[in-house]
């Protein structure tokens, strides 16, 4: 486990919160899951501001609302660490990126959707942000075995299965698994 | 007034796109092009594709290009604002409730239950991305022996690097540097 150190909330940490989150947002390639090993590389691994289990949780809360699943971490993750200030500066830090590029690229939309090259460096990025999210997968999946408990195993086999195979709402499984775990999984021993 | 039209019609889809981005395109299509006509839909095709081609979340994406469209630049803003302003009270809400109350019981068994939820979630979306990055398709590909070469020496190379701790931006960076190279050299 990495050591969290609580943040000193000055103008420096601020900053700092502010210049990760809206380089993340700026680097969020295809949307929705890949913020979040980005979030985690920044947040948990380079700055230990949150713990792993911290941002599982948050991200579990980002899911389960309405909206969009990058807004919903920063806004949740930025009140974990700091409060109504934090959150306010990672909702600015995730929302500007996308009005400065949009607003340009709107500007020279025809170059930007047919320039070949434009496209090859998006499509580069989106192999890397896979590498990301797989390898933020497997971690979990590492983690969660480690712990040889079932009830957990089969809840990520379930899901698994019931999201990929049968197509089973997000939603809907978000609110079944909160439910077996409000049911069941009480015990220390599963956090 | 526009803006102020805009700012509650993207407040309303920010409050009930449920499911993430993509879940706000129906939401956002039924207000922009059926109820008040500023977009044709072909106009709203183009900025889907435009959204999950640039970098940032596809929602905010969305937001901020609708906007622009309708009402330059004062629209993008009122558009985004919007959009967020319901996560940033129910987000702060939440929180709230979870961290006061995440060690009693009954919280605690909720958050245990979701944990490995997500982790399930996570590792079906790193497989649509598989997928995406290694066959350029999102669903299972027809021909599994047509995969991309550039794309499996980025993801391998970009594993490597995560494994050995390089940043997550740094990564991405070098992504698109290596996309452009091997695209350039016809093998992407």
């Amino acid at each position: 486990m990495n050591d969290i150190v609580t943040p000193k909330r000055d103008a420096h940490f601020f900053w700092t919160l502010f210049k990760s989150t809206f380089l993340i947002s700026a680097f969020t390639v295809g949307g929705g899951f890949v913020i979040i090993p980005l979030l985690k590389g920044k947040y948990v691994d380079e700055y230990h501001w949150i713990s792993d289990k911290d941002t599982l949780d948050m991200v579990a809360i980002a899911q389960s609302m309405p909206g969009v699943i990058a807004v919903n971490s920063a806004v949740i993750l930025g009140y974990r660490m700091a409060g109504v200030l934090g959150t306010l500066v990672a909702l600015v830090a995730t929302v500007l990126p996308c009005l400065i590029t949009l607003s340009i690229i709107s500007y020279c939309y025809d170059f930007f959707i047919q320039n070949l090259y434009i496209k090859m460096i998006l499509r580069g990025m989106q192999c890397g942000a896979t590498a990301l999210i797989v390898n933020v997968g497997i971690d979990l999946l590492i983690k969660q075995g480690k712990k040889k408990l079932l009830l957990p195993l089969a809840i990520i086999v379930a899901t698994f299965i019931a999201n990929l195979c049968f197509d089973v709402n997000i939603m809907a499984l978000i609110v079944i698994d909160g439910i077996i775990g409000f049911a069941f999984m009480r015990d220390k021993k599963y956090d | 007034m526009i803006y102020l039209l805009l700012f509650w019609e993207f407040c309303k889809v920010g409050a009930f796109c449920v499911g993430g981005g993509y879940a706000s395109m129906p939401l956002i299509q039924a207000s922009v092009v059926d109820t008040f006509h500023w977009l044709s839909m072909s106009e709203f095709v183009d900025i889907f594709t435009i959204s999950q081609m640039t970098p940032g979340p596809i929602g905010i994406n969305a937001a901020t290009f609708v906007g622009t469209k309708i009402a330059g630049l004062g629209g993008a803003v009122a558009a985004t604002l919007g959009f967020v302003t319901p996560s940033f009270f129910l987000g702060i809400l939440l929180a709230r409730v979870f961290l006061k109350y995440g060690d009693i019981g009954p919280i605690r068994g909720i958050l245990n239950g979701l944990r490995p939820a997500v982790v399930a979630l996570i590792c079906v979306a790193s497989l649509s991305f598989i997928l995406l990055a290694l066959w350029n398709t999102e669903t299972w590909p027809d021909d599994w022996s047509a995969f991309s070469l550039g794309g499996l020496v980025i993801l391998f190379l970009a594993i490597a690097a995560t494994r050995r701790k390089i940043g997550v931006i740094k990564v991405l960076i070098g992504s698109g540097v290596l996309g452009l190279l091997l695209g350039i050299a016809g093998l992407i």
